[in-house]
């Protein structure tokens, strides 16, 4: 079957997510598939779709309160909070919606355009 | 024979009971000795009494697992597959039109390789309506996957379908399996059978335990989503392998079905009078338990005939029908459905099945019993001898004839 | 109601999935799961939900999820909330997450079937107006004069009041949410989580796909449908109704804000406004909306 050992995903402190594979390989030949088409929860099913953005998202983070807004209206589920709910997107996976930086209420995030001046700047 | 039991009197059969009640009642007893955890089941005429029993064995506590009243067909077998994906062993009858209605569902109950039990009672397909029995229910759902056995007698059903949860989740098949009898002329005849206690069938049939993945919040995955090009033909492979499986596990399923209780009902196409036959009776269902008389009668009168009743339908046993063709010279093929705009399904399969060897016995296909009109002993008679006499002038004539059809 | 500080961290909908960018059913789905902790056997027929879960052999959702075919969710819930039964384990809550295709149209009768049963499970309908993993075709679910890739021109019937089809069937506990308000949501799924019986929630939940918007504008067009009266945000446990704090003051024509500015924001509307307004259509539609209010609250309050 698939070789799968489960461990802690390598995301930020305090994510409990607990299912990751990473050993979940793409199988080669018929005795590596199970039998059935089940599949397993993982981090970055399709890839690492930070690659789809176009803008990316910029936190000013003198301005941010930590208000937990952006964190909460993600719809990739890729914003992470620290302790004090510092927020960190993971830009891996981060699909440059737009909608944090729409949300914000003290309109700290900005979204920068890649290859632009402003990204050259920063 | 008392509804309280008398002892069975098959040579090394223990625990049996002998009952006495119709195939779809004796149907709904199997859900308790197989220790069904799930029904779910809409009425169809003549399937109607089997969930009407499950129902009230449920409701009296007899039957210890869940019913549910589903609305349609379709529902229920999605119902099945549902309960079947959560690890619980799952049970539906229906016939013709409800067959016709789930085979989406049914398609999907093999591909998801669940082990669900379906007994079918067949009846015709319509419009217009007609309630008898025909075999084209089930025949048109040869291409999904799913075993198939055809039965003729209530003791071979109720014996049959607890045989088939066995092969169903053997770990080497894992395909479901449907259980086919015919309406009314079997479905609502009365007759003794033999009636084993959970406890006894617990020797047989150990609790179900899927072997590859389940719905279980302790370990999540998902079942079906997409598959794409590079992965999908070898999930079929594996379930056409299942399939073929089922030829070998189902020997093995009967030896300890026999050693056990002492009941066997033939294999996969159950002989009679086979060895020193010339022309052999191909058929399904009652039609085939018929032909044993017409076979007697025929051997009085001197002819080298046999009774070769296809069992399993699917997967075709090939095998054994190589062995027959070996040694009979003509088959009288009987098929009381049709692949419409080909032929009878059991004659082409027999067909299809010799072509790679070098056997090349006479095959006959005759297309009759439609709409649960009689095939009786003498039509039997009439068309074993109808082959008989091809094969003596050596001339194939018809390839395949309708039997009684109106001019 | 829930803060947003008090909402778990833990996720169950996992990044680098296969879902558009911006998408609002991912957002509805996060905090669902949040809400029912994980302990859910989530059963998802045919629908955007089941191609986001991305290809065999890795998924996106950290919960078991059961994929069905298209007619068949409430069916198969069905089936898997007996089994859980049967093997004692029946706490475990069994949730549908259908698109309004599988739920409004096709999916009818299984849901119907269930509920009359009285059968213990979650039924999600989460309401894009439209078939959109098949490519935006309508649905009953798709509102008067949308333009979708089978009524071009604009559909001629307005949508369904699937609401009231699921009163009907008196389930122990049914209400409405909205993806732009993710706490109102998580509360209504903490709620539903503590009750036995055929339970229904009704999320509306834009598609920049289908709808054919800015795709950072999702929040925005959800709160527009509340602030201008056209989705209501209700909740009804047994048959005591309660209209959402959100939707309280927009209960008065007064204080909606204009229907326009919900409109306006959206391609599939584009013809009530080019190339000229077409002040009929938008009076018929402001009508639908109170029609909504009136026949909501005569029927459910």
């Amino acid at each position: 079957m698939l070789g799968m050992g489960l461990r802690p995903c390598k995301g930020a402190d305090g994510c409990v997510c607990s299912v990751v594979n990473e050993v979940n390989t793409e199988p080669k030949s018929r005795k590596q598939m199970p039998k059935t088409s089940y599949s397993k929860p993982e981090v970055g099913s399709t890839g690492k779709t930070g690659s789809w953005r176009v803008f990316d998202p910029v936190i000013d983070y003198d301005e941010c309160s930590r208000c937990r807004t952006c964190w909460m209206f993600c719809p990739e589920a890729c914003i992470d909070l620290d302790e004090d709910d510092t927020p960190h997107i993971d830009l891996d996976y981060c699909k440059g919606c737009g909608i944090c930086a729409e949300e914000c209420p003290k309109k700290c995030i900005s979204m920068v355009r890649k290859g632009s001046k402003k990204e050259e700047q920063d | 024979m008392h509804l309280d039991g008398t002892q069975g009197i098959q040579e090394g059969g223990t625990g049996l009971k002998t009952e006495l009640m119709s195939a779809n009642y004796a149907a709904a007893h199997a859900t308790v000795s197989a220790r069904v955890e799930v029904v779910a089941a809409y009425p169809i005429t003549p399937a109607t009494t089997v969930p009407e029993e499950v129902a009230l064995l449920s409701e009296e506590g007899i039957y210890k697992g869940e019913f549910i009243r589903v609305e349609s067909e379709h529902s229920a077998m999605f119902a099945c597959i549902g309960a079947s994906s959560t690890g619980a062993r799952a049970f539906t009858a229906t016939s013709s039109q409800g067959l016709l209605l789930m085979h989406e569902a049914l398609h999907w109950a093999s591909a998801a390789r669940l082990p669900i039990v379906l007994a079918n009672v067949n009846r015709s397909v319509s419009p217009s309506w007609n309630i008898h029995v025909t075999h084209d229910d089930s025949y048109s759902q040869r291409d999904t996957g799913w075993i198939q056995f055809y039965i003729s007698s209530v003791d071979e059903y109720y014996h049959t379908i607890i045989q088939a949860f066995k092969l169903a989740e053997d770990e080497r098949v894992l395909m479901p399996v449907m259980v086919n009898a015919d309406g009314f002329v079997l479905s609502h005849t009365v007759s003794p059978f033999d009636y084993l206690e959970p406890e006894e069938v617990d020797r047989f049939l150990p609790p179900y335990k899927p072997p590859h993945w389940v719905m279980d919040p302790d370990n999540p995955v998902a079942h079906g989503n997409i598959v794409f090009p590079e992965y999908y033909q070898e999930f079929r492979y594996a379930m056409h392998e299942g399939s073929l499986n089922a030829y070998k596990v189902y020997a093995e399923v009967e030896r300890d079905y026999k050693r056990l209780f002492g009941k066997y009902f033939g294999g996969p196409i159950d002989c009679y009078k086979c060895e020193d036959a010339d022309v052999l009776f191909v058929s399904l269902g009652t039609i085939g338990a018929e032909a044993k008389d017409a076979i007697d009668q025929l051997r009085d009168e001197g002819y080298k005939v046999g009774n070769a009743r296809l069992r399993m339908f699917r997967p075709f046993p090939v095998v054994r029908a190589r062995e027959l063709a070996k040694k009979a010279k003509a088959f009288a093929c009987f098929d009381r459905g049709l692949s419409y705009g080909f032929g009878g399904p059991a004659a082409g399969d027999l067909r299809s099945s010799l072509y790679a060897t070098k056997y090349r016995p006479m095959i006959k296909s005759y297309i009759g019993g439609f709409g649960g009109r009689d095939v009786t002993i003498t039509d039997i008679k009439e068309v074993i001898l109808d082959t008989y006499k091809s094969l003596e002038s050596g001339n194939l004539g018809p390839e395949e004839t309708w039997h009684d059809l109106m001019e | 109601m829930v803060t947003a500080k008090e909402m778990p961290q833990r996720e169950y909908v996992l990044k680098g999935n296969a879902s558009c960018a911006g998408c609002q059913d991912m957002v509805a789905l996060r905090h669902a799961l949040k809400a029912l902790e994980g302990d859910v056997i989530q059963v998802v027929p045919a629908c955007c939900t089941s191609v986001v879960q991305s290809l065999w052999p890795k998924e996106c959702l950290d919960v078991p999820v059961l994929n069905t075919a298209f007619m068949a969710a409430a069916a198969t819930a069905s089936g898997v909330k007996a089994a859980l039964k049967v093997k004692g384990r029946d706490s475990t809550q069994v949730m549908v997450w259908a698109g309004d295709g599988g739920t409004f149209d096709i999916g009818i009768q299984a849901l119907s079937g269930a509920f009359e049963r009285r059968t213990d499970i979650l039924y999600v309908c989460y309401n894009n107006q439209v078939y959109s993993n098949t490519g935006t075709q309508r649905s009953g679910a798709t509102p008067l004069y949308a333009q979708t890739s089978t009524t071009w021109h604009g559909k001629t019937e307005p949508e369904k009041l699937f609401d009231l089809i699921v009163a009907a069937h008196e389930p122990v506990y049914q209400a409405t949410a909205n993806a732009a308000y993710p706490r109102d949501l998580y509360d209504k799924f903490r709620k539903a989580r503590d009750i036995r019986g055929p339970k229904f929630i009704h999320i509306f939940v834009p598609c920049p796909q289908a709808w054919n918007y800015p795709v950072e504008k999702g929040v925005e067009i959800g709160k527009l449908a509340v602030e201008t009266g056209y989705w209501i945000l209700w909740e009804r446990v047994g048959d005591k109704f309660e209209l959402s704090p959100t939707s309280k003051r927009y209960q008065d024509p007064a204080k909606r804000k204009p229907i326009e500015e919900f409109l306006e924001m959206q391609g599939r509307f584009s013809r009530l406004f080019k190339p000229t307004r077409d002040e009929k259509r938008l009076a018929e539609f402001r009508v639908f909306v109170q029609h909504r209010w009136d026949v909501t609250l005569k029927t459910l309050a």
